[in-house]
């Protein structure tokens, strides 16, 4: 059945950006702040979805080529080696290091390596939600 | 060097990280599942070696001091575990080469196989109580994957099940542990050792003490809460068999085994004769369904129930014989359970089936098989020399040594039945007249009996030479029978 979702596709486009940038707010509010790589996941995965939802699974394969489950493999291996990487140090597993740094137009930034383990814990979570929304989905 | 009681964990989780990079390349999943299997081996055997030379290794996460952040400590009786774990895994992932399929091998086999290594390892290894829940989660994560994986009707039918029973008792051990936390305010299992004996009101500890064996009672599978296991476990092919057999149930039976005795003692009275009196009780349901069925897989499958009954009753009694008998015996029976399950498998190939009935007289054809399958199913009687005899002789005279000394009488009893259930399939599948067998390639043959013979040869000479490990086994119960010991080394930081 065809149906006529203009409506949905004209917001989808609009609405998708907006979501992505609050992702990335959130994503990086984690810092200090409720929120953090999974809740930023979690959005991105609904931006994606949403996309899917408007113009179809193919679609968006077309315009997002990602296997899901390479950038899965790809993120736990981010997260567990900014942890591991502790073990060169000789420091407990896990232990963290920051430290504040002139960044031109940031000014003054403290930079800290949980936001590697950030990035790592995001890539996974995107990459599960979409195998499994996939998986579901392609089932017809 | 702090951080190598972590690498029987990280390394796996690394390896089945990059094995999810190239699942069609089988010829590479398997040599580097193969290597990162005898790599965790290597590892945990220099923890066993570190530990035993230099005492209780701990790291807390992150540089946190200890009750704050989460402890992993590793005493002898978690690195005998580990390096046991990490044994098994190695024989599984060889004896998974010619047994499982290319189409399961394509599909995540190998990382599955090495997620569930990281969650045992570290379930083995923590050191705090929420943690512990964490690797159980990833250990069961991975089991999920392997109980569905082929997606068979048997398999699909039965993994519902599975899923159910493991949801349900995951909830219910998030409550029990926040009901622990209520009471206690410290999750770090050191801390509550400190803590636990400190509050008067031993009511409600009992009560948690009580819930927390029904939580560890549902994965290792204790009366009556075992209902959920022969099924399940019979329906995913051998190798994953082999490895859930040898490997899932122990997890809870080391939870109990190390709550039990570091911090619910409050109430010794109860807990630990209800303890008994429910180990006693898995015993005599396990032999009932050992002897009752005519299928190989389901006999083997009746006997880790039987197992976990034996260890759980040593533990009950806790004096040094029965702690000591139960952790030998932990051991010998999770390898001889990868052994067994391997023989019967490559019997359940060559036959076409698991129906007893229809087998026979395969001495003449495969001696080799046979003679090893007696060695191991006399090794699982506790035949002496063999590996399952010192671990039970302990429990036994620990038993005779406490309050319930029919508790005793009723495992060597047991005993019979157990020395029964496994040489009636030696019977009806070595003996009688031969029956239409079907064609095995050799090479197949031996690529599956030569792991299997290799576990069994171990655990003869585990018992044989069980002298040579009764140091490491005396220290890892000395550890269980003094708590201050392991409050000592979390704190000492």
């Amino acid at each position: 059945m065809k149906t006529n979702d203009v409506m949905l596709q004209t917001v989808t486009k609009v609405v998708t950006f907006i979501i992505l940038m609050f992702a990335v707010h959130i994503f990086f509010a984690g810092h200090y702040t409720p929120g953090g790589g999974f809740v930023g996941g979690l959005l991105t995965a609904s931006a994606i979805v949403l996309l899917m939802l408007a113009f179809g699974i193919r679609t968006v394969k077309k315009i997002i080529p990602v296997n899901y489950v390479v950038m899965t493999s790809v993120g736990l291996l981010v997260a567990i080696g900014t942890a591991a990487a502790s073990i060169l140090f000789d420091v407990p597993f896990f232990t963290h290091a920051y430290d504040y740094f002139e960044l031109p137009l940031f000014g003054e930034t403290s930079l800290h390596s949980a936001l590697l383990f950030d990035v790592g814990v995001y890539l996974v979570v995107v990459g599960v939600t979409m195998t499994i929304i996939q998986t579901i989905g392609e089932d017809e | 060097m702090s951080n190598l009681l972590l690498f029987p964990i990280i390394i796996p989780l690394i390896m089945a990280t990059i094995l999810m990079l190239f699942p069609n390349k089988i010829k590479m999943q398997r040599l580097v599942a193969l290597l990162s299997a005898l790599v965790t081996l290597i590892a945990s055997l220099f923890l066993l070696f570190k530990v035993y030379n230099d005492g209780i290794q701990v790291v807390t996460l992150g540089s946190w001091p200890a009750p704050f952040g989460i402890s992993m400590v590793s005493d002898l009786f978690s690195a005998l575990l580990v390096v046991t774990t990490s044994l098994i895994v190695l024989f599984v992932v060889l004896y998974s080469f010619p047994t499982i399929g290319i189409k399961r091998e394509q599909s995540f086999y190998y990382p599955a196989v090495l997620f569930l290594l990281t969650g045992v390892n570290g379930a083995f290894t923590t050191g705090d109580i929420f943690n512990l829940f964490v690797f159980v989660e990833v250990l069961l994560m991975a089991s999920y994957t392997l109980i569905v994986h082929g997606g068979e009707r048997q398999q699909l039918r039965e993994s519902i099940k599975y899923l159910l029973v493991n949801i349900i008792s995951s909830a219910l051990f998030v409550a029990a542990v926040a009901l622990l936390y209520s009471v206690t305010g410290t999750l770090n299992m050191a801390d509550l050792a400190v803590k636990i004996p400190q509050i008067e009101n031993t009511g409600i500890l009992t009560v948690i003490a009580v819930l927390f064996l029904v939580v560890f009672g549902f994965k290792a599978a204790i009366f009556p809460l075992y209902f959920w296991l022969p099924a399940s476990y019979h329906a995913p092919p051998m190798p994953i068999l082999a490895l859930f057999g040898a490997l899932l149930t122990k997890v809870g039976v080391y939870a109990i085994m190390r709550t039990y005795t570091l911090f619910f003692t409050m109430n010794v009275g109860f807990t630990h004769e209800l303890l008994a009196i429910i180990a006693i009780l898995t015993i005599l349901a396990g032999c009932v369904g050992a002897l009752a069925y005519f299928d190989v897989k389901k006999i083997i499958i009746y006997n880790i129930i039987i197992a976990v009954g034996v260890i759980l009753f040593g533990v009950s009694q806790l004096n040094e014989a029965g702690v000591q008998g139960s952790i030998l015996y932990l051991i010998h029976d999770m390898m001889i359970k990868a052994a067994l399950f391997f023989l019967v498998g490559i019997v359940a190939v060559i036959f076409g089936t698991s129906n007893l009935r229809k087998m026979g007289g395969l001495m003449k054809t495969y001696p080799v098989l046979g003679w090893t399958y007696l060695v191991a199913a006399f090794g699982l009687a506790g035949i002496p020399p063999l590996s399952g005899f010192p671990g039970k002789l302990l429990i036994v005279q620990g038993g005779f040594e406490g309050p319930q000394f029919w508790g005793s009488i009723v495992i060597l009893a047991t005993s019979l039945i157990v020395l029964l259930s496994a040489v009636r399939i030696f019977i009806y599948a070595f003996w009688g007249e031969p029956v239409e067998t079907e064609p095995l390639k050799k090479s197949a043959y031996h690529a599956m009996l030569i792991p299997s013979m290799l576990l069994v040869a171990i655990t003869v000479f585990f018992g044989v030479g069980a002298e040579l490990f009764m140091p490491l086994v005396s220290g890892a119960a000395e550890v269980l029978l003094n708590p201050s010991l392991y409050i000592e080394a979390v704190f000492k930081e």
